[in-house]
């Protein structure tokens, strides 16, 4: 039993942070039919951009503004009007197909930039080990717990107690009809790319520590946050949260009781069982199909 | 086909097959990758480009086949039959595979392919008794037939070649019998396909199972190339990079994943120079080709001819219609 609560929370911890990124896929899904197939590499590279202050002599909270500034500018604001513009035009494949050539950019920029080894990553908080029941839970989980999950809530409020967040739902129901009432179509979309942007940082900051930043840990992440996405509804960011949490949670008891060798194999087999038989995913409404 | 492309095709095969005489040792072994390369990435075309299924398990499929074919040489198989059943294998495992395609389309497609490639990537590194997990399979002879061995560098080559000069003539005649125009149809508008009496659930699972096959058949060439394989050669960058090849080269076009398989071969040694930097102009190139002609080489360069014979505009991209009518 103590090994099970301490499996479900580090599982909740890495669920939550799953739950992140998947949530940013989801958004960008919904108000532009952008597949990012390089989200994983946009957990992956925040790390970095912090690093790097780091290195040239910021303090770690400073550092954390950084990254989080340089992460708007760059996989929010170029990532849009540099990739995602141009291609949209071609329809999703050529998208796809760019998101991925971008996921090997960043890829290799990092590992030429930083060499192909892990480098260590400060953590939020002290490391402390608090006993529960017999269960050994982290102060590291619990803070990854607490800020992604303010996150989260962060953004449930915008979306669903603001104007502000209702105009953009809006706007990924029915663009034409929000444009119609007067809602500014265009700066939505940038907004969604934005709030992408600030959570993967959130989720690099959180998964860093554990990880150590590496140039690999966006596969990874990538997949996680893709399966995360299906398996809760690919339109539906309440979705994205319990994919999150389910995956996180499946991984590390997967790896407990069935086999650490096989421990990715249950999502992905759950990944099929659900497009086949549910494609909208647990929480997703159906997607109209036009003729 | 146009007599221009008849003398294209005619010339190109000519150059291939003489071409390698000049090279050094490596740069047959670089013909030989772009061979097994090119018959996958067909293999693929046929998939995506004809019958308009985004896999990401292409890389997967030529695992299956290499490792098909390497144990069966193992156990002292004749290579002619390892072969087949590498192409046999994949066609039935591509099958089942087609049948989320009857589910769902596009990104959803993508990412069950997209789980099959990593579920087959963690038999192939655990299940040690069968694949040598992690330190892989070695010692995959290269066959010999009637006396002529392959074991050389050029033979080798000539043999893979030739084994691609079949299969592409096959594919071609495929494409161009009923079937193929079908599974055009089925890219177009499989709505209108159906309507019109055509059975879009059987074309659709052989288009993915038939584009698998081609996939074994290249792993079955590229064991006894390399004589070594392990499972990270299979993993999901195989697949990814092999769908850039198909784009790249020019999706739909018959010519086209030659073209991107040449370049993806080519690419690393011209931009040596460059050493590590290669994979980012690499990334860089697909992102402005995706953003300037997303029809690919190919197809860049069948506008430019016709551009300059016709003197008029050219026709809708392929990859244009099929945005028009998703």
């Amino acid at each position: 039993m103590a090994t099970f609560i301490q499996l479900l929370v580090s599982g909740l911890a890495t669920g939550a942070i799953y739950a992140l990124a998947a949530v940013g896929f989801t958004l960008l899904w919904q108000t532009s039919q952008t597949i990012n197939f390089a989200q994983g590499e946009f957990v992956m590279v925040p790390a970095f951009f912090i690093l790097e202050a780091m290195y040239l002599g910021a303090p770690f909270w400073l550092a954390i503004l950084i990254g989080i500034a340089l992460s708007l500018l760059l996989l929010g604001l170029t990532f849009k009007f540099i990739i995602v513009d141009p291609m949209i035009k071609h329809g999703v494949l050529p998208l796809v197909i760019s998101t991925i050539a971008l996921s090997l950019f960043m890829k290799e920029m990092v590992k030429n930039l930083y060499s192909a080894n892990a480098q260590p990553f400060p953590s939020l908080v002290a490391s402390y080990d608090f006993h529960f029941f017999g269960a050994v839970i982290s102060s590291q989980s619990l803070a990854v717990l607490a800020v992604a999950i303010s996150a989260v809530m962060a953004l449930h409020f915008l979306l669903h107690k603001t104007r502000l967040g209702r105009a953009m739902q809006a706007t990924a129901q029915n663009p034409t009809l929000a444009g119609i009432l007067g809602i500014p179509v265009r700066r939505m979309v940038l907004y969604t790319f934005l709030i992408n942007a600030v959570l993967c940082a959130i989720a690099s900051i959180l998964i860093s520590p554990i990880y150590l930043a590496k140039f690999i840990n966006g596969e990874t992440l990538g997949i996680a946050a893709f399966l995360a996405a299906i398996i809760g509804g690919f339109n539906q960011v309440r979705g994205a949260i319990l994919g999150g949490f389910l995956i996180g949670i499946l991984d590390n008891l997967s790896a407990a009781y069935i086999s650490s060798t096989y421990r990715s194999a249950p999502p992905l087999l759950i990944l099929i069982v659900i497009i086949m038989w549910r494609p909208q995913g647990l929480l997703g409404r159906v997607e109209e199909r036009t003729v | 086909m146009s007599r221009l492309g008849v003398i294209a095709v005619v010339a190109a095969t000519a150059f291939f097959a003489i071409v390698p005489l000049f090279l050094k040792p490596y740069g047959i072994y670089l013909s030989s990758t772009w061979v097994v390369l090119s018959i996958a990435a067909m293999g693929l075309n046929l998939t995506l480009g004809y019958a308009g299924q985004v896999s990401l398990a292409q890389g997967a499929f030529v695992g299956i086949g290499a490792y098909t074919a390497a144990l069966m040489m193992h156990a002292g198989v004749p290579y002619p039959i390892c072969f087949v059943s590498a192409g046999l294998v994949c066609f039935a495992i591509g099958w089942v595979l087609g049948y989320p395609a009857l589910r769902v389309q596009h990104h959803y497609l993508a990412f069950v392919t997209l789980a099959f490639t990593a579920l087959v990537f963690l038999v192939f590194r655990n299940e040690e008794w069968l694949t040598g997990g992690t330190y892989g399979l070695s010692g995959i002879a290269r066959p010999s037939f009637f006396g002529w061995s392959t074991k050389g560098a050029l033979s080798f080559y000539y043999f893979s070649f030739g084994i691609m000069v079949v299969l592409t003539a096959a594919t071609w005649w495929m494409l161009h019998s009923p079937w193929g125009r079908a599974f055009v149809a089925l890219r177009e508008n499989p709505i209108r396909a159906l309507s019109l009496g055509l059975d879009t659930r059987r074309y659709t699972l052989m288009a993915f199972a038939i584009g698998s096959s081609l996939g074994g058949l290249a792993g079955a060439v590229f064991a006894p190339l390399v004589q070594y394989i392990e499972p990270l050669s299979f993993a999901l960058d195989l697949s990814l990079n092999l769908l850039l090849m198909v784009i790249v080269g020019g999706s739909g076009y018959f010519f086209g994943p030659f073209v991107g398989a040449l370049i993806a071969v080519l690419l690393p040694e011209w931009l040596r120079f460059i050493q590590g930097y290669y994979l980012v102009c690499y990334a860089i190139l697909v992102m402005l080709m995706m953003a300037f002609c997303p029809f690919g080489i190919v197809g860049l360069l069948e506008r430019g001819i016709k551009l300059v014979i016709f003197k008029r505009n050219p026709p809708q991209s392929k990859l244009q219609s099929e945005s028009a009518n998703p």
